[in-house]
């Protein structure tokens, strides 16, 4: 197995221009920040990736992680639930100018078209959106007497996701709440990089306790200590 | 003429929440939206086992924990720091999603912009301008069993939040069942509002008067009775 990358600069430096990127988390629970960071390194350093697509629950909190990407002018395109936070300047502000695109989809909506995507399911029916305006030019069938709105599957060349701890062979855990969309994001890329706070030898995480098991991963990046975007958020960091 | 004040002899928001956990069953799974409708487990009735669901993956949370004692790991769909109970379970998001979009919840409790009496909901865009952030409520109105909303009787302008039809943009059609209101408890039967509960300071016709559709009586209606030191 080669899936141990050296450092998180080895672990994104195969992102391209205009990438689909599912990025894990859910409001600073789960968001892989050393990973995200290391990608604008890059752009800060090479001019690239540039006019990516992040797929994500939110759209950015603070001055970090996401929303330092939104800043550095990276983001082309979000597709969220919900682009609102304590400070969701960094996005607004690009967001109200016409610089960044926004794709808005119901919460369980995103969960299952990324959870589809990694099944091999390319549409699927679910009456959550009907008769909204998020459901605007989206077929529609009856079944049983209830109407349906049909969603596309949502896939992406990368995936950066945290996990808690991994081994070599990319089997995760995850921490508490932390977990939200990072299995189904790992699941739904083309290719999955995950940073781990704890890197075990295999055969240390039983085999009952894994939650992504490896074949859905292809790079570990060791993270010991990994910051908390919401710590970050209220200690007011930059980056 | 009555002398009751809409704006100001109207319940508070905790007196409408302690209200609305009145209702909540034992051994029922509640999720209860971000902001006003979150004040509702403060009121659980002593005895009643409720365990509460939030979206972003936690089932059987409990209280905010003590200032200093947060771990960001552990939050709620609002992006607040919550404890575990005895039994808690952790899980991703399409779990959750199915959770609720699956039929599993018995409850879900929401906040409104408008709600028509046909059960239509408005509460997540009050159009053009802005950003626009929908969040999970366009799945939980169409999977919990039942689907409540807490609101204010009326706007602040005074005009009213229970129509005949909404003007705002939809959260989903034909999906609430009872609406607790700053007024009165008016559940939707058959596409028409009918009256429960009213405070008893305030005539029918009053109340009618500052309601955007008919309200139905069918047999007796309650008294809205609520602590006052709430």
């Amino acid at each position: 197995m080669k899936k141990l990358a050296a450092s998180l600069h080895d672990a994104v430096a195969d992102i391209p221009d205009s990438a689909q990127i599912m990025i894990g988390g859910f409001g600073g629970s789960g968001a892989p920040i050393e990973l995200i960071h290391a990608l604008i390194d890059r752009f800060r350093a090479t001019g690239s990736p540039k006019n990516v697509t992040v797929i994500n629950n939110n759209a950015g909190n603070g001055a970090t992680g996401i929303a330092a990407m939104i800043k550095a002018g990276m983001v082309g395109k979000m597709i969220c639930s919900f682009p609102r936070s304590s400070n969701a300047e960094a996005f607004n502000t690009k967001y109200l100018a016409g610089e960044i695109e926004l794709e808005l989809v119901p919460q369980g909506t995103l969960a299952e078209r990324i959870r589809a995507a990694g099944a091999g399911i390319p549409a699927f029916y679910t009456p959550t959106s009907y008769g909204t305006d998020l459901a605007i030019g989206k077929p529609t069938e009856e079944f049983d007497g209830k109407m349906y709105v049909r969603e596309r599957s949502l896939t992406a060349d990368f995936a950066l996701i945290k996990a808690h701890k991994g081994d070599h062979v990319g089997n995760l855990t995850y921490r508490m709440a932390a977990r939200n969309f990072n299995p189904l994001m790992a699941m739904a890329a083309a290719k999955t990089i995950a940073q781990v706070a704890e890197l075990d030898v295999p055969g240390t995480i039983e085999p009952e306790q894994v939650i992504t098991p490896g074949i859905f991963v292809d790079t570990v990046v060791s993270v010991p200590n990994p910051k908390q975007e919401e710590e970050l958020v209220r200690e007011g960091a930059e980056y | 003429m009555s002398d009751f004040n809409v704006m100001e002899d109207k319940l508070a928001n905790a007196q409408i929440a302690w209200r609305a956990a009145q209702d909540l069953s034992d051994g029922s799974y509640v999720n209860l939206g971000i902001g006003f409708p979150e004040m509702i487990a403060k009121f659980q009735p002593v005895g009643r086992d409720v365990t509460y669901h939030t979206e972003n993956g936690v089932l059987g949370f409990g209280k905010a924990p003590d200032v200093g004692q947060e771990d960001w790991d552990l939050i709620n769909a609002g992006k607040r720091a919550v404890t575990l109970k005895a039994g808690a379970s952790f899980f991703h998001h399409a779990d959750s999603f199915s959770m609720v979009r699956g039929g599993h919840l018995d409850l879900a409790v929401l906040g409104a912009y408008q709600v028509a009496q046909n059960g239509d909901l408005a509460n997540w865009s009050v159009g053009a301008k802005g950003v626009p952030a929908v969040g999970g409520a366009m799945d939980l109105v169409h999977g919990a069993k039942n689907v409540a909303v807490v609101t204010d009787h009326v706007t602040k302008k005074g005009e009213p939040k229970l129509l005949d039809a909404c003007t705002l943009p939809l959260t989903g059609i034909g999906c609430v069942t009872r609406v607790y209101t700053s007024l009165a408890v008016i559940d939707i039967v058959d596409g028409q509002f009918v009256l429960r509960e009213k405070l008893a300071q305030i005539s029918l016709d009053q109340l009618q008067s500052v309601t955007g559709a008919t309200l139905h009586i069918d047999g007796t209606v309650g008294d809205l009775i609520v602590p006052e030191d709430i």
